[in-house]
């Protein structure tokens, strides 16, 4: 299939605050293929988040055209296609691990398409959480939350998977482990992928292309592309190519 | 925890090692013991200084009795003081019911319909700032000397509380579990009942265990305007007669009942908030 995931031609965000208007986003044109794994890089305030929230329709465009798989954002988030995972894992504190990954399924006539969901047993498992479905989110720790959103996130089968920096608060040891398993899940799944991060390795190991963006406004300022084969694994980061990639990538932000 | 790392399938780090769990669940214990006795000790020890004042500096009867005098009361006229707890507790139970209902109700609306937050708050706080000792007589004259004005005294008392916890216990909710059930196209009522009350259990709980203790003081001090049973109008009585030992049983009384319906809403709160570890509140 060479349809596009996402299509965004020139689209500008607005917000209106007592400071005045600022313009979060300016001229954003982007085209993600199906399946494809980008990761998002940026200084503070260069729009990443807001672009993943008007992909999930969760910000409306104040300019610009906007598909997401083919549809309007709004069609594509309420035919349960869209799956978002935060940089706090919002887990419902009440629920256990396997009822905060059955949600999605619970709301917004989420019976409805029963059958084309996944099995949120099975979901644990694939995020090595087999086990803990009793468990209560007070009782895990960041690492092992970020996971339960993770598998929470693709229990509808979503085709676009939208992360806002699912690892930012975690520490380096637990984010490099989840950088690889996030890779694993992605390789099982084949949904579409856009990763928000601040790291410049974690942005380089992940995506198959970065999107670098500009602050103030938000703008593209390039897209480096990560020729590097997958799978991919940790030690990947030692080697020279991996090295030159990231020195070009700092060298791009500066200019940001 | 136990249970469930012997049920894991992974390697943990879990040990069998008896001697060590045994040391450890008696230091617990000792520990929890003497959470408990302290306390206990140290009321025992200003009791008994208590007594020793009375005797010793010859103080008399009406002006301070002494805590022997006090128990020998609350033993010899038993009947009397429980016969007055009945109505007193039914008022407070029945004001601390109709007042957090209301509370939660009203709450409930704010949330819907910001207007009617907007309208209708700064008048609930104008109707706080009236003191109890205020409100009684106003309300005594609009319904009579029954139960009535009590029961409504006891769940003014109760309402602001409630109120304000529980609005906030439904509007703070986490922003991005929030944004997340947009994503997950969640109507009103589902992020309501599905993440809203859920989120307010632990803040309606905190404003109930206030309630429990204030229902039970709205409900005397009602009884101190023309009433002739409860345990207010035998805070008057024994007061105006000099009877201090029954005035201090009186209290003593009322005080244990109000202690009794906090340790209730206790327990019901710990059968209820299971999620949240118990450092929070």
């Amino acid at each position: 299939m060479t349809a596009l995931a996402v299509a965004c031609d020139r689209v500008d965000v607005r917000f209106t605050t007592e400071r005045g208007t600022v313009t979060a986003l300016h001229e954003v044109s982007l085209d993600v293929e199906d399946g494809a794994f980008l990761t998002m890089l940026g200084p503070s305030g260069c729009g990443k988040s807001t672009l993943l929230r008007v992909v999930a329709d969760l910000i409306e465009p104040s300019k610009g055209a906007l598909r997401v798989l083919g549809r309007s954002p709004r069609e594509a988030r309420s035919k349960r296609e869209i799956g978002f995972v935060f940089q706090d894992s919002a887990l419902l504190a009440w629920r256990s691990v396997l009822a905060n990954v059955e949600l999605p399924l619970e709301v917004g006539g989420g019976a409805s398409i029963a059958g084309h969901t996944a099995s949120p047993r099975e979901l644990l498992e694939l995020v090595g959480l087999k086990g803990w479905e009793d468990a209560y989110p007070h009782e895990l720790s960041g690492g092992m939350r970020q996971r339960v959103a993770i598998a929470r996130a693709l229990v509808t089968r979503p085709r676009l998977l939208l992360m806002d920096e699912p690892f930012g608060a975690l520490d380096e040891i637990t984010r490099d482990r989840l950088n690889e398993e996030l890779l694993r899940v992605w390789e099982q799944t084949r949904t579409t992928i856009l990763f928000v991060t601040h790291s410049l390795y974690e942005a380089a190991f992940l995506g198959q292309k970065v999107l670098m963006l500009a602050a103030n406004p938000g703008r593209v300022r390039e897209i480096v592309p990560i020729d590097l084969p997958y799978p991919r694994r940790l030690a990947l980061r030692e080697t020279p190519e991996f090295v030159r990639l990231v020195a070009r990538l700092r060298a791009v932000l500066e200019t940001c | 925890m136990a249970t469930r790392s012997s049920a894991l399938a992974r390697p943990t780090a879990f040990v069998a090692d008896a001697e060590a769990d045994a040391r450890f669940t008696a230091r617990k214990n000792r520990l929890m013991w003497r959470r408990r006795l302290l306390p206990l000790a140290a009321a025992i020890l200003l009791i008994a200084l208590w007594q020793f004042t009375v005797v010793f500096f010859e103080i008399r009867p009406f002006i301070a009795p002494s805590p022997l005098a006090v128990a020998y009361t609350l033993v010899d006229r038993f009947g009397i003081l429980m016969q007055n707890l009945l109505p007193t507790a039914i008022e407070a139970f029945l004001g601390f019911l109709i007042g957090n209902f209301a509370a939660i109700a009203l709450a409930t609306a704010f949330v819907h319909n910001k207007t009617v937050e907007e309208a209708f708050f700064p008048i609930v706080v104008l109707i706080n700032t009236i003191p109890v000792v205020a409100k009684a007589p106003i309300l005594v004259l609009l319904m009579g000397n029954g139960i009535e004005p009590k029961v409504a005294i006891a769940a003014l008392i109760c309402f602001f509380p409630t109120l304000v916890n529980m609005t906030r216990g439904l509007t703070a909710v986490n922003p991005q579990a929030l944004e997340l059930m947009r994503v997950l196209s969640a109507s009103d009522r589902e992020i309501f009942w599905k993440l809203r009350v859920y989120n307010s259990l632990p803040y309606l709980f905190s404003a109930l265990k206030i309630a429990a203790s204030t229902s039970v003081i709205g409900a005397i001090v009602a009884e101190w305007i023309g009433t002739t049973t409860g345990i207010g109008a035998l805070i008057i009585e024994a007061t105006y007669k000099f009877d201090s030992p029954m005035l201090y049983a009186t209290v003593f009384v009322g005080a244990s009942f109000s202690v009794a319906f906090f340790f209730l809403i206790t327990v019901i709160e710990r059968l209820v908030v299971k999620w949240e570890p118990q450092a929070v509140h």
